[in-house]
């Protein structure tokens, strides 16, 4: 593997203490909300923090062990943050080259080598421009084009989209996935949208006040959440409790009827879009009703994701034509069915 | 559309005319008792070139010795998180509140021939300062130095630290990244407070004076000019006096356009 780190550091209120590998090629998601340690953990693999205690080894090289310091300059690495932090007073071909001078590249080879990353940006046309004359998209691209210019071994790209409007996100994460896919070294991805860890990364991390909540693939992460947070960012809602048969217990009072047996604590699992919301107790006999009070209703899209109170919480996606005939509306009294195929159960 | 909070309260409106008159009234007094006919024969008088001449010569290199020093030290004021740093720049600015005269003496004491620091220089390499040009500098420094410092320590405070992390990603050593990185982005401000710092240099006198002299040639500069003639000869005075108030006018317009006209004005 070519990146392992494993970091103890305090920071204000904060205990950071997280430990990652990631291999070459990879590409590894911090997903957090903010304020729970991400931005200090690159910070310190990119040598700008020094953690009270660390190691960071990359490619077999300690960077950081307590008595071995490699300080940031002196680290093969590319960094992009989250304003893109293009140096106002060069050029964007001078900032791309900027790295490549810095480790002794002579001028010339430097622009050329720059004038070809940012042709690989889609910037060819815009080299002599300064940085305040292009749009956040195309900076935030020449931001990476500066990052990858210098062919680090660790990538390292902190909230690189967040600053975005929402179409030129969608344009330069299209984007930064394809030079993802291209890119030979290692790569941390620290980002609070669950999107984009989706859609860049090969790995999860998910990092709430300073810890490891979760690890795995974007898939497993989305479909198994193990924190509430995690559970909504995906949109799901996640329900604790213990296994008891096909049935599952919820700590919070009531029970799941579930597909598959289980035992010990457990996860439940439920997709808003498998939640169905009815005026009255509806008939036959599903085994999972609850009575529930719609508490908030925003529009997705087609549907309305609306947020249920009561003994077991929910979130339910219903079309908008459905919201408007049923009456629905902050406050409203429903009843809200699941069928048991379609609640994931897993351990705690 | 003006915003109808921004007119000036009635009582301030005097007050503030006043002010207006009181600092603009005296340079109006100048230029009528200037003598623009002889204006030519003036300053083509002797002494006259050569006072102009080592003004601009001693403001510039104190001000070049200011940039010298004085950039660092606001870095060092800026950025630097060991203890005294505020003692330090408490320090530092004292220059800016002592009367120069005070300033004069204490060179004078340190660097006269019977100083500190003047004798030992005298004993060594038998170089004295006092009474010559480069003691001009040294008293021009003295005085002036704390303006740039102060211009490019708030520079350095105002500049976005991160630039700073973004270049050491990028393989910059903490000299390159002050010298790529850093320096470019507060040249405004190291520009705005060379230029105070060149005018406070131009127009100074009680240190100069005190530690110099006033040796036509070596050590009277305009200031000093100005002085003596307005005792023997009060219409050669006036004119110096247009010549250095030319001169100050141009350092203002120079540094309105040039450095401050895009954030303030």
């Amino acid at each position: 593997m070519s990146v392992a780190a494993s970091v103890d550091a305090v920071r204000g209120s904060l205990r950071l203490q997280v430990e990652v590998t990631v291999a070459d090629g990879e590409v590894l998601a911090l997903l957090g909300p903010n304020g729970a340690g991400k931005s200090t953990f690159v910070r310190i693999l990119a040598g700008l923090l020094r953690p009270d205690r660390g190691r960071v080894v990359v490619d077999g090289e300690i960077w950081d062990d307590g008595a071995t310091f490699v300080p940031a300059h002196r680290r093969e690495l590319g960094m992009v943050f989250q304003d893109a932090l293009l140096f106002p007073h060069l050029s964007v071909a001078d900032n791309v080259a900027f790295g490549l001078r810095t480790r002794g590249m002579r001028r010339g080879a430097a622009r050329e080598r720059a004038a070809g990353w940012l042709a690989r940006v889609g910037l060819e046309e815009l080299g002599d421009r300064r940085p305040a004359e292009l749009s956040g998209g195309q900076a935030q691209r020449a931001a990476l084009a500066r990052a990858l210019a210098g062919d680090p071994s660790l990538l390292l790209l902190d909230e690189p989209l967040s600053a975005l409007d929402a179409r030129t996100r969608l344009a330069v994460r299209a984007e930064l996935r394809r030079h993802l896919a291209g890119f030979a070294g290692s790569t941390v991805l620290v980002t609070h949208d669950p999107v984009d860890a989706l859609a860049l990364a090969d790995r999860v991390v998910v990092v709430e006040e300073g810890r490891v909540v979760q690890t795995g693939t974007p898939v497993e992460v989305s479909r198994r959440p193990r924190t509430d947070y995690v559970a909504r960012l995906v949109g799901l809602a996640l329900l604790p409790g213990t296994g008891a048969g096909m049935l599952v217990r919820l700590d919070g009072g009531g029970t799941v009827a579930v597909a598959e047996e289980t035992s010990g604590p457990v996860f439940a699992a439920v997709r808003p879009e498998s939640v169905a919301l009815y005026p009255t107790r509806p008939a036959g006999s599903p085994r999972n009703v609850w009575p529930a009070r719609v508490v908030a209703a925003t529009p997705h899209g087609a549907t309305v994701r609306c947020e249920l109170a009561g003994q077991v919480p929910l979130v339910a996606d219903v079309t908008a034509a459905s919201f408007a005939e049923m009456g629905l509306a902050p406050g409203a009294e429903v009843w809200a069915s699941v069928k048991a195929s379609e609640v994931a159960v897993y351990a705690r | 559309m003006n915003r109808e909070t921004s007119r000036v309260p009635a009582p301030l409106l005097l007050p503030a005319a006043l002010g207006v008159a009181f600092l603009l009234l005296p340079l109006v007094g100048l230029l009528v008792r200037t003598p623009w006919s002889q204006l030519g024969n003036q300053l083509a008088a002797p002494g006259v070139g050569e006072a102009l001449r080592l003004s601009l010569l001693s403001a510039t290199l104190a001000t070049a010795l200011s940039l010298l020093l004085g950039v660092p030290l606001a870095w060092v004021l800026a950025r630097s998180r060991a203890r005294g740093v505020s003692v330090l720049r408490a320090l530092v600015t004292v220059p800016l509140v002592l009367p120069p005269v005070v300033g004069g003496v204490a060179l004078f004491l340190v660097l006269g021939r019977q100083g500190i620091v003047g004798s030992w220089l005298d004993d060594a390499f038998g170089i004295t300062i006092p009474f010559t040009t480069a003691a001009v500098v040294i008293a021009e420094t003295f005085v002036a130095m704390p303006f740039l410092v102060i211009s490019v320590e708030g520079a350095l405070r105002a500049a976005d630290a991160r630039f700073e992390d973004v270049a050491a990603t990028l393989g910059a050593g903490r000299w390159t990244t002050f010298r790529r990185v850093t320096l470019p982005l507060v040249a405004p401000g190291v520009a705005a407070g060379a230029v105070l710092c060149w005018a406070r240099a131009l127009g100074e006198f009680g240190a100069t004076i005190t530690f110099a002299g006033n040796f036509p040639g070596t050590t009277q500069t305009m200031p000093l000019a100005v002085y003596l003639a307005l005792q023997r000869d009060p219409e050669a005075a006036v004119v110096l006096s247009v010549v250095l108030l030319a001169v100050s006018l141009a350092t203002l317009l120079l540094l309105r356009d040039r450095w401050l006209g895009r954030g303030a004005a």
